[in-house]
């Protein structure tokens, strides 16, 4: 896939730029003044752990499950991931220590010779 | 406002100390953000304007996996108001103690991202302290921290391009991993992580990558509010 040409990714940015800045801005315009409503308690809770949820499997979105090595690198760096961060809960050791893990694992190709 | 010699300051020193592990941590984290979005073939120009005027973790990170993608305009701002959601709640908490902070408001808001709420929450601003210029000199710091591991990672991306960067873009994957178990520690219920995983899986069948983000979004919230009788508010 060819990726987006600067031009485009300007106006990208300034899209991200305006729209991030309205999350940040949207209570003290709204709610300087008064209470609110109850469905924003609904989002607050609900809405960031689905989009976490679907955001760790659109990243997975180009793994290819059918072929050797059938995903493991993705599984096993994940599990990685998810041990040491209940482990340490050090973000820094969780995402660096997998990254570093997966990096190994596709570079060296080490998983598919098991297969 | 004028600030006579910034660095003897008692003010900034107090709001530097206060910094020093998102210093760490945004280092660490803009350094990846900088390497991924030279990976994908940008000037490291680009990290610094998008690490000012963005100022966003999650939200720069899947914004080089979209122009990769060469995702619509649509797609960008529905994405980012969905992956930034959580922030229109973060102002409720802050509402009283911005107050009093003009003219530099604005700039405290803009630059409230996930690490400087926290402090900003959590720190007392030491006696003999202006909150205003404690809040501001930790936004800055901040600010510039992001923009300095940015930069680092885009500079290195382009002056040691035979460094191989295959599997980098999965630190991506583990920063989004991280924020789902710090998400599953807090909500009550875990029905919202089910109805997005089995959401989102199916998307990718029947749907294709190429729409997936919006299509699960938009299906696991309209499923979530059908059963909003089931999950404690």
């Amino acid at each position: 896939m060819t990726p987006m040409p600067l031009s485009r990714v300007f106006i990208a940015i300034l899209i991200i730029a305006v729209v991030t800045f309205f999350t940040r801005v949207f209570p003290f315009i709204f709610f300087s003044r008064r209470n609110p409503p109850k469905i924003l308690d609904f989002v607050q809770q609900y809405i960031p752990p689905m989009v976490m949820v679907i955001l760790v499997i659109y990243s997975l979105k180009d793994t290819s499950w059918a072929s050797a090595p059938f995903g493991l690198p993705e599984i096993i760096s994940l599990l990685f991931v998810t041990i040491i961060h209940l482990w340490k809960n050090n973000p820094l050791i969780s995402i660096f220590g997998g990254t570093i893990l997966y990096m190994i694992f596709v570079q060296t190709g080490i998983l598919k010779t098991l297969f | 406002m004028t600030v006579p010699n910034i660095f003897s300051n008692k003010c900034f020193k107090e709001a530097f100390r206060c910094t020093i592990p998102v210093l760490l941590g945004y280092l660490a984290i803009g350094i990846a953000f900088g390497l991924l979005l030279t990976d994908a073939g940008y000037h490291w120009l680009l990290a610094l304007f998008m690490s000012i005027t963005i100022y966003a973790g999650a939200g720069q990170y899947i914004a080089v996996s979209m122009f990769a993608q060469n995702a619509g305009f649509t797609e960008i701002a529905l994405v980012t108001l969905l992956v930034n959601a959580r922030h229109m709640v973060y102002g409720l908490s802050l509402l009283d103690k911005f107050r009093n902070t003009k003219p530099i408001t604005p700039y405290l808001i803009f630059a409230l991202t996930d690490e400087t709420y926290s402090l900003l929450t959590t720190v007392t601003v030491p006696d003999g302290v202006k909150k205003r210029e404690f809040y501001f000199y930790i936004s800055l710091l901040d600010h510039f921290y992001w923009i300095a591991g940015g930069v680092l990672g885009a500079w290195f991306g382009s002056f040691f391009t035979s460094f191989d960067c295959t599997g980098l873009s999965f630190a991506l994957t583990a920063l989004f991993m991280v924020l789902l178990i710090e998400q599953w520690k807090q909500c009550r219920s875990k029905l919202p992580f089910a109805i997005a995983a089995i959401v989102s899986i199916l998307v990718l069948i029947f749907i294709g990558k190429e729409n997936m983000l919006i299509f699960s979004i938009l299906i696991s919230i309209i499923i979530l509010i059908l059963l909003r009788k089931r999950l404690p508010s």
